[in-house]
C-alpha cells in the first residue's frame, strides 16, 4: 500500500460567485465521498482563499522576503487536499476521481517514503 | 537473428517483471540470462527451446535477488503476486503472452506522456535499444535515455500496476495503447522528416505489437481494426516511391505490385471489426484503406463511399484530420470546386494551421481548377510546414509543373489543355 495526496485546485472566482446553495452542494459531495471512502482515507482539509495567504522565500542574499498571496499565481489554485492510501495508481485515480472538484480538477502524488 | 533475439529478450523481461516488478531489477536479471547463456551455450548444445532456458534463468535470479532484499526493502512488494515468487508458475503459452500484455497497459499507462508510452513501449515490449529509439525519433540518445530513467522512476514511484485492467477499465485503458501502436505507425509510414519517406523498423513493430494485442484480445473492434489498417495501408509501401525514391501517390501506384496477402488478411479483419456495433474508428479507418485496396483502379473508387466512411467516422473521432480526409474525398468524388469549398470551412482550424496536408490539399485542387497563382501559393505554404524530404521535392515537382504550364500558357494563351491527373495522399488518413 501506498499514500497519495490528492491535490484539490479550482478557480477560486467560481467559488467567489457561487451561492449558498450550490456551495452546500458541494460540501454534501465531500460528505458522501468521506463516507464512502473512508476506509482509504487517511485526512483532508479545505483551506481558505490564497487572499488569506502569506509566502515566505528568501532572496540571493539570504535576506527573507514576505509576500502577500499564494507561492505561484495560478488560474486554479489549490484551495483543498485528501490523503488516501491506496495499493497502487489505479486504485489511488479511481478514489480520485470521485473528489468533487467542478471548478477545477484534481492532482495526485505519491507521498515519499524514507526508511 | 538480431530480430528473433529482440523479440525473446523482450518476453523474458516481461515475464522477469512479474517477478520482480521492478523493470530495472527485470532487465539487470535478463541481461545476466543472455551472458550466462553465452557462456554455457558455448560448451554445451544450444535447448531446443533457448527462450524457456532464458526465461528460467532469469526468473531463478530474479526470484533470488527480490528474496535477498525484500528482507531489507520493502519497495519489491509492488504489485507483485508473492504467491508469483513462492510458487513458479508452469511455462505455458500463454503465460509469457499475458506477460507481455502487462506489460504493454504499464508501458501505456495514461498518466505516462504519449511519447513516453511510445518510448517504453518500443524499449520494454518491442526490445529495441535506447539509441535506436532516440534515432527513429530524432532525439539525443541521453534526451532518450533521461526520458526513459524518468518513465520507470514514476511507474516505481507512483506505483503504476503491472497488470490488465478490469473489464470496466478496459475500454478507456486499450485506447491508450492502441493510440501509442498508431503513433509508431504512423511514424513510420511516413517520417515526420528526414530523407526517407517511410521508417520500415517502426512499421514492422506496430504490426507487431497490433498483432500482439489481436491475439490476446481477439474480439474487440478496435484491436482487429487497427490490425486490419495497419496491414491494408502498409500493402502499399513497396509502390509508394519510384525508382528513383520520388513521392508516388495513390492514384500513380502500381497496384498489382501492392501486397496482396497482406490486403488478403487486412479485409478479412476489417469484416470481423465491422461486425461489431458500433464500429471503432480504427475499423472505419481500416474500412476506407479496404475500399482503395479493392478498386482495380484510381478512377473508379467509389469516393461516395469513402465520403459516407469519413462522415461515420467524423461522429466516431471528431478531429480536425480526418475532417480534411473527409473533405479531400468529397473533392474526388465531385469535383475540385466542392473539394475547395469542403476545404475553407476548416481553414480556420488552429489544430490545422501548422499541418501541410491542408496547403496541399488545397493546392492540388487550384492546380486541377487552374488557379495557377493560388495553387503555386498553396503550394509553397505547403513546403514551408513539411519537413519529409520525399513529400519535399514532389511539392517542388508540382511548382515547377505549374510554373512550365503557366509559361507554355503565356505562348499559346486560349488553348485549351488536359488537367492534371488527380491525385492526393491525405486520402487514405493522417499521412
Amino acid at each position: 500500500m501506498s499514500e497519495y495526496l490528492v491535490l484539490i485546485y479550482e478557480r477560486e472566482s467560481d467559488w467567489e460567485n457561487a451561492d449558498e446553495k450550490v456551495a452546500g452542494k458541494i460540501m454534501d459531495q465531500h460528505n458522501e465521498f468521506g463516507a464512502k471512502n473512508s476506509a482509504a482515507l487517511r485526512g483532508g482539509n479545505a483551506l481558505h482563499p490564497t487572499s488569506s495567504a502569506t509566502s515566505l522565500r528568501r532572496d540571493s542574499s539570504g535576506e527573507l522576503l514576505v509576500t502577500d498571496g499564494a507561492f505561484a499565481e495560478t488560474k486554479e489554485a489549490l484551495g483543498g487536499y485528501y490523503v488516501i492510501e491506496a495499493a497502487d495508481l489505479d486504485e489511488a485515480l479511481s478514489i480520485a476521481a470521485q473528489v468533487p472538484a467542478q471548478f477545477g480538477g484534481v492532482e495526485v502524488r505519491p507521498i515519499r517514503v524514507f526508511d | 537473428m538480431a530480430d528473433a533475439h529482440r523479440r525473446e529478450w523482450a518476453r523474458v523481461l516481461a515475464t522477469t517483471i512479474g517477478v520482480t516488478g521492478d523493470i530495472d531489477l527485470a532487465e539487470e536479471c535478463v541481461q545476466d540470462a543472455y551472458s550466462r547463456a553465452l557462456t554455457n551455450w558455448r560448451e554445451t548444445e544450444i535447448p531446443a527451446n533457448p527462450g524457456a532456458w532464458l526465461t528460467t534463468v532469469a526468473r531463478r535470479r530474479a526470484i533470488d535477488l527480490v528474496r535477498r532484499r525484500s528482507t531489507q526493502e520493502r519497495l519489491f512488494a509492488t504489485l507483485v503476486d508473492q504467491n508469483d515468487i513462492d510458487s513458479p508458475r508452469e511455462e505455458t503459452d500463454q503465460g509469457p503472452a499475458d506477460d507481455r500484455l502487462r506489460l504493454i497497459f504499464t508501458c501505456c499507462h495514461p498518466s505516462l506522456s504519449i511519447e513516453t508510452r511510445v518510448a517504453l513501449t518500443l524499449k520494454l515490449v518491442c526490445g529495441l535499444t535506447t539509441s535506436e529509439i532516440a534515432r527513429a525519433f530524432l532525439v539525443s540518445e541521453p534526451t532518450m535515455a533521461a526520458r526513459i530513467t524518468r518513465a520507470k522512476k514514476k511507474i516505481a514511484t507512483s506505483r503504476i500496476p503491472y497488470r490488465v485492467p478490469t473489464p470496466e477499465d478496459l475500454p478507456a485503458r486499450i485506447d491508450a495503447v492502441l493510440l501509442v501502436v498508431h503513433l509508431v505507425f504512423t511514424t513510420g509510414h511516413t517520417a515526420p522528416s528526414g530523407s526517407d519517406l517511410v521508417r520500415g523498423d517502426l512499421v514492422e513493430r506496430s504490426l507487431e505489437l497490433a498483432r500482439l494485442l489481436r491475439l490476446l484480445l481477439p474480439d474487440r473492434s478496435d484491436v482487429t481494426g487497427l490490425l486490419a489498417l495497419i496491414l491494408l495501408t502498409d500493402a502499399r509501401r513497396r509502390t509508394r516511391t519510384g525508382p528513383g525514391g520520388d513521392l508516388l501517390l495513390l492514384s500513380q501506384q502500381d497496384r498489382s505490385r501492392w501486397d496482396h496477402s497482406a490486403i488478403e488478411e487486412g479485409t478479412v479483419l476489417v469484416r470481423g471489426a465491422l461486425s461489431q456495433r458500433p464500429a471503432s474508428r480504427f475499423a472505419l479507418m481500416a474500412a476506407i484503406a479496404a475500399l482503395h485496396a479493392a478498386s482495380p483502379s484510381w478512377e473508379i473508387t467509389d469516393w461516395n463511399e469513402i465520403v459516407a466512411l469519413y462522415d461515420l467516422l467524423l461522429v466516431a473521432w471528431p478531429s480536425p484530420v480526418v475532417a480534411l480526409n473527409r473533405a479531400a474525398a468529397v473533392g474526388f468524388a465531385h469535383g475540385p470546386q466542392a473539394g475547395l469549398v469542403a476545404l475553407d470551412a476548416l481553414s480556420r482550424d488552429p489544430l490545422l494551421s501548422n499541418y501541410s496536408y491542408l496547403a496541399s490539399t488545397r493546392a492540388h485542387f487550384l492546380d486541377a481548377l487552374e488557379r495557377n497563382v493560388e495553387a503555386r501559393a498553396a503550394y509553397e505554404e505547403a513546403l514551408e510546414h513539411c519537413e519529409n524530404e520525399v513529400e519535399r521535392v514532389f511539392l517542388r515537382q508540382r511548382v515547377k509543373n505549374l510554373d512550365a504550364r503557366q509559361a507554355s500558357e503565356d505562348v499559346t494563351s486560349g488553348v485549351n489543355r488536359k488537367t492534371v491527373s488527380p491525385s492526393l495522399k491525405t486520402v487514405e488518413g493522417p499521412a
